[in-house]
């Protein structure tokens, strides 16, 4: 497994070791994981410090019968399958697959307009997480955000007046970030954007487009 | 090794036990001494007494159930129980389930090295230290952090725990586990 170049932040990836994101961003995070072992490795670095607090925390009473109920739950339970899930061969890591209930081709699109595609996976009043396409060679419409951005690539790549996007590379982007992201020639460009704000196009058409599309 | 790694080493023994053969004795031991930490971690992440019992109960079978993916060259024990009581906890006071990153290989052709495991305990051992050094008021917001007290816009990374030492073990665990499935 190749190294991304642009990993996520420390503390969005802290703040997923200790469960304290949106469901969105879960998402995108875990995601992005999966398609890569130094982040991996990160974040388990970040759950060992969960272990040595769950160390040091000060016991709490158990119920009398606690031990006993425990084991009576074991038996009550149904052994779980042994093996993971051998990867599918797709584009979309497991967690992704999960949402979507496939891989690519499962993909349920809805056109915003100049040949971009959404899919809304998941949207709560916190947080909303989908899938964008970007037709190959195309800028993205301009947008600003309040609030935080996280775009994973996880097909084809773009670039912004600062930087390059490829599979498997995530861009975090506050507020202060006005940015024209443009998909690179050759391939449609796949993202996951998770926002815990609404997203803001400044083009005409797709503020049109918003309360119908649900960006 | 310190005792703090030879208590950890004494853990991952009994979950051994428990993976390979059932071993009762060993979890009502792993029962005794995690039951009432899980529990309390619930109760300071929000849960009320009763839930908090509910959910420990069920993050103690699970770690019955799962103690064969158990991987001792990544994770120490605590760490281990700590990812199921987390990813739990979010099930039951959040109602989601979490999304998690996809399995990785493995298998008893991966069976982890006795060197690498004991060198991961170590490290555990000085994180354990390396936070109760820490100043009250940084120790505090890192608990703060973990136990679900913070937002993720409040969760400040600059930890000043040595996590790069671990990082790069658990790394050196991860491509030990790619390159013997391939």
């Amino acid at each position: 497994m190749t190294d991304v170049k642009h990993q996520i932040p420390d503390d969005l990836l802290m703040g997923y070791a200790a469960g304290a994101l949106p469901e969105a961003f879960d998402l995108v995070v875990a995601t992005h994981v999966s398609l890569s072992d130094d982040v991996r490795a990160r974040l388990e670095s970040f759950e060992a410090v969960g272990g040595a607090m769950l160390n040091e925390v000060e016991c709490a009473e158990l119920a009398e019968d606690s031990f006993e109920a425990t084991l009576a739950r074991i038996t009550g339970m149904e052994m779980p399958e042994t093996r993971p899930t051998p990867p599918s061969g797709g584009i979309f890591p497991g967690p992704l697959r999960d949402a979507v209930g496939g891989d690519l081709d499962a993909v349920k699109w809805r056109s915003v307009g100049m040949g971009v595609k959404q899919c809304v996976l998941q949207s709560s009043k916190d947080a909303s997480v989908r899938l964008l396409s970007i037709p190959a060679g195309q800028a993205m419409p301009m947008h600003s955000h309040h609030g935080t951005e996280m775009t994973l690539v996880l097909q084809g790549a773009y670039a912004d007046e600062d930087d390059r996007f490829a599979r498997g590379d995530i861009e975090v982007a506050d507020e202060d970030v006005h940015h024209t992201p443009v998909a690179e020639a050759g391939q449609d460009c796949i993202c996951l954007v998770a926002t815990d704000a609404p997203l803001k196009f400044d083009g005409l058409l797709p503020r049109i487009a918003q309360p119908f599309v649900g960006i | 090794m310190t005792s703090a790694a030879q208590d950890d080493a004494q853990w991952v023994a009994k979950v051994t036990a428990i993976a390979a053969s059932q071993d009762q004795a060993a979890f009502a031991d792993l029962f005794r001494h995690f039951a009432p930490k899980v529990k309390a971690f619930l109760i300071k992440s929000g849960a009320d007494v009763s839930l908090a019992e509910e959910c420990m109960q069920d993050v103690m079978a699970t770690l019955w159930r799962k103690a064969h993916m158990y991987d001792p060259a990544r994770a120490s024990v605590a760490t281990w129980i700590f990812t199921v009581a987390r990813n739990r906890k979010i099930d039951l006071l959040r109602k989601y389930a979490r999304p998690e990153p996809e399995d990785l290989p493995w298998g008893p052709e991966a069976a982890p090295d006795q060197a690498e495991v004991i060198a991961l305990q170590q490290d555990s051992a000085r994180l354990a230290e390396a936070l109760k050094n820490l100043p009250e008021k940084q120790r505090v917001l890192i608990e703060r952090a973990y136990f679900g007290d913070l937002t993720h816009s409040e969760i400040a990374a600059e930890t000043g725990l040595p996590l790069g030492t671990i990082k790069s073990r658990i790394r050196l665990a991860l491509d030990r586990l790619r390159h013997s499935m391939t």
